[in-house]
Order: C-alpha cells, then sequence, then structure tokens
C-alpha cells in the first residue's frame, strides 16, 4: 500500500494502493504507522510521491464510505465519521508539522483527499500532468481532511472560491500561476527536481531550517475544527448517500465530470 | 476538417495509442480512444497545454465528440 526509504538523509514515501491511492481505513493506518517509525534526527527531507501511473491520490475511498454509511442508524454514522476524521486529520497535521522539509511530487490526478494531503506538504512539485480539484461539493460535502483551511493558507480567495464552489479541476500552470505549487516539471521529472531539493535542504542548519518551517506554516487549528465539524453535518444528510450510491453504482467513465 | 479538430484528433490518438485515421470529428471520445475518468483528465491537461487554453470540467459535461471538443477549444482561445 505504502513503502519508504531513508537515504542520506532523505524519507522517501511512495504510495502504491491501486487504484490510485484511495484514503480508507488501510491507507489510513498504513500513514500512522509511517509516521509512527519516522525518526526525525536521521533525516532532513521528506519526498511524498506515488508510484502508480494514474496519479498522486484520487482522494477518499468512496466505496468504503458508502459501506459505512449503510444501516439507518445516525448515531453510528456519526461515530463511525468523527473517528475516521480525528484520525485523518492526526496524520495530516503531523505530517503538516513534521521537523523535516516536505516535498510533494504530483502528477496525475491530485483530487480532494489527494489534494488535502499534498496541501501539508512544503513545497509541492508538480508534473506537467498533474490535475488538482476538490470534486466534495458534488457529492453535497465539503473537504474534511483540513483541505479549505490548507489551501486557504496557501493562495487566494478567488481561487479557492473558484476550485470549492465549481468543483472544477485545475492543471499545473495554472496551479503555479494560482501559487499553489512552486515548481512545474515535465513528465516524470519530479523525482528528479525533488531529490536535487532535498540535497540543497540537506545542507543547511537543522534549527534554522526547522525554525523557518514553524515561522512560515503555522496549523490553522480553529478553521481545521471548524471544517471537521461542518463536515459531518452535511455528511449526515441523506444526500451524501445518495451520491456515493450514484457513484459506486456507475458505470460511466466520466464520473469527474458529472 | 478545421485545423483544431484535426490537431485534437492527432493529440489525442497519439497520447492513447489510437489510430488517428480512424477517428473522426463525430465520434464519441471516450469510445474511440477507450479511455476512463483518469485518462479524460490526462487528455484535459494535454489540451490545455497545447493549444494553450483553460477549460473548466463544466464546460465538458456535454461534450461528448472530438468535434464539440475542438469547438469549446475554439471558444476559449
Amino acid at each position: 500500500m505504502i513503502d519508504w526509504t531513508l537515504e542520506n538523509g532523505v524519507y522517501t514515501l511512495s504510495l502504491g494502493h491501486a487504484p490510485c491511492n484511495e484514503i480508507g481505513t488501510g491507507m489510513l493506518a498504513a500513514l500512522e504507522g509511517f509516521l509512527d517509525q519516522v525518526d526525525c534526527d536521521r533525516a532532513h527531507t521528506l519526498i511524498i510521491h506515488s508510484s502508480l501511473r494514474g496519479g498522486f491520490c484520487a482522494g477518499a475511498d468512496l466505496r468504503e464510505l458508502y459501506a459505512g454509511l449503510q444501516g439507518e442508524d445516525p448515531a453510528t454514522h456519526r461515530e463511525l465519521l468523527r473517528s475516521f476524521l480525528d484520525r485523518i486529520h492526526g496524520v495530516m497535521d503531523r505530517l503538516d508539522m513534521l521537523p523535516l522539509t516536505t516535498v510533494g511530487v504530483i502528477h496525475g490526478i491530485c483530487f480532494g483527499g489527494g489534494f488535502e494531503l499534498a496541501l501539508c506538504c512544503d513545497v509541492l512539485i508538480a508534473e506537467k500532468t498533474a490535475r488538482f480539484c476538490f470534486p466534495e461539493l458534488r457529492l453535497g460535502i465539503i473537504p474534511g481532511f483540513g483541505g479549505i483551511p490548507r489551501l486557504r493558507r496557501e493562495v487566494g480567495n478567488a481561487m479557492i472560491r473558484d476550485l470549492l464552489l465549481t468543483g472544477r479541476s485545475i492543471n499545473a500552470k495554472r496551479a503555479l500561476a494560482a501559487g499553489l505549487v512552486s515548481q512545474v516539471v515535465p513528465k516524470q521529472e519530479g523525482m528528479r527536481a525533488a531529490k536535487a531539493l532535498a540535497a540543497q535542504s540537506g545542507k543547511f542548519d537543522p534549527k534554522a531550517r526547522i525554525t523557518a518551517k514553524q515561522f512560515i506554516k503555522p496549523l490553522p487549528r480553529e478553521e481545521l475544527a471548524r471544517e471537521k465539524e461542518l463536515f459531518v453535518e452535511l455528511a449526515l444528510r441523506p444526500t451524501l448517500k445518495a451520491a456515493l450510491k450514484k457513484f459506486v453504482e456507475s458505470d460511466d467513465p466520466r464520473p469527474y465530470l458529472a | 476538417m478545421n485545423a483544431t479538430v484535426t490537431t485534437l484528433i492527432e493529440l489525442a490518438a497519439k497520447r492513447f495509442d489510437a489510430d488517428a485515421s480512424a477517428i473522426r470529428p463525430d465520434h464519441d471520445l471516450f469510445d474511440a480512444l477507450g479511455i476512463d475518468s483518469f485518462a479524460a483528465a490526462e487528455l484535459l491537461s494535454d489540451v490545455e497545454d497545447k493549444f494553450d487554453v483553460e477549460i473548466p470540467d463544466y464546460e465538458l459535461q456535454d461534450i461528448k465528440t472530438f468535434a464539440a471538443l475542438a469547438d469549446c477549444i475554439d471558444r476559449r482561445r
């Protein structure tokens, strides 16, 4: 599902859960496992990338979510959603605040929860194939893994509203213009660029590097907590379940365009 | 056939290893290329890059054919 290496102070975390690194309980546990074992005293940089052709990450595992929302007891659904959200927020917050320079290498699909995962990184390098999207409104919900506050930390409100309220996707060039990513590279050049960046980061004094990150990248705790509450309230309505049913049962090759 | 649709067909056929000479402007994009939604996103990136346009996904919802996509590209240029 995921794999990681540590070489010359650089962790490389490879996401490899087909079809496109959907985030369900399995991926969540794997990410928790990585974070429990990461040794920040032996490293200066973490590179996160996908080893799958389709892209970085397609977001939350909607099929698993749909299965979890079967049954009629709203209290059970609320408990399930809260438990998952608390855990995924824990993972995202830990990734966000790691005392390492974190570099996300993005190619292809970077949608929903995948986009939210990417937004935890300090630096995003997008290959030309990358596409970023928050499709949640199509399901009657909002991003729930911390995406809105983290997006607000990166880009202006005009772009946030366009992405959130239309559910449209943007390409790497547009993401660069919006300040969402800082480098765009050709297809399959992302890892080379990330390794070069890591080598540079490794030259710096650790205390100065960590202080710079903590200063410039505070965690928007209040907004993250508020987003979680709003997500749960929206997700408990029948709208989500109906949308997930349509998604799970559809054989339309264009569900993301619906 | 206008230049946009010709270029579009060549671009899409090359990306997905299809035979460009067998594709007509009125063919369904998904059927002709045998692609899924992930590949469609890839094609959209290629199109935006090649024609230097930005096309919101919601403008593509009713587009089925190469000719219709070519019209959309030309409107956005």
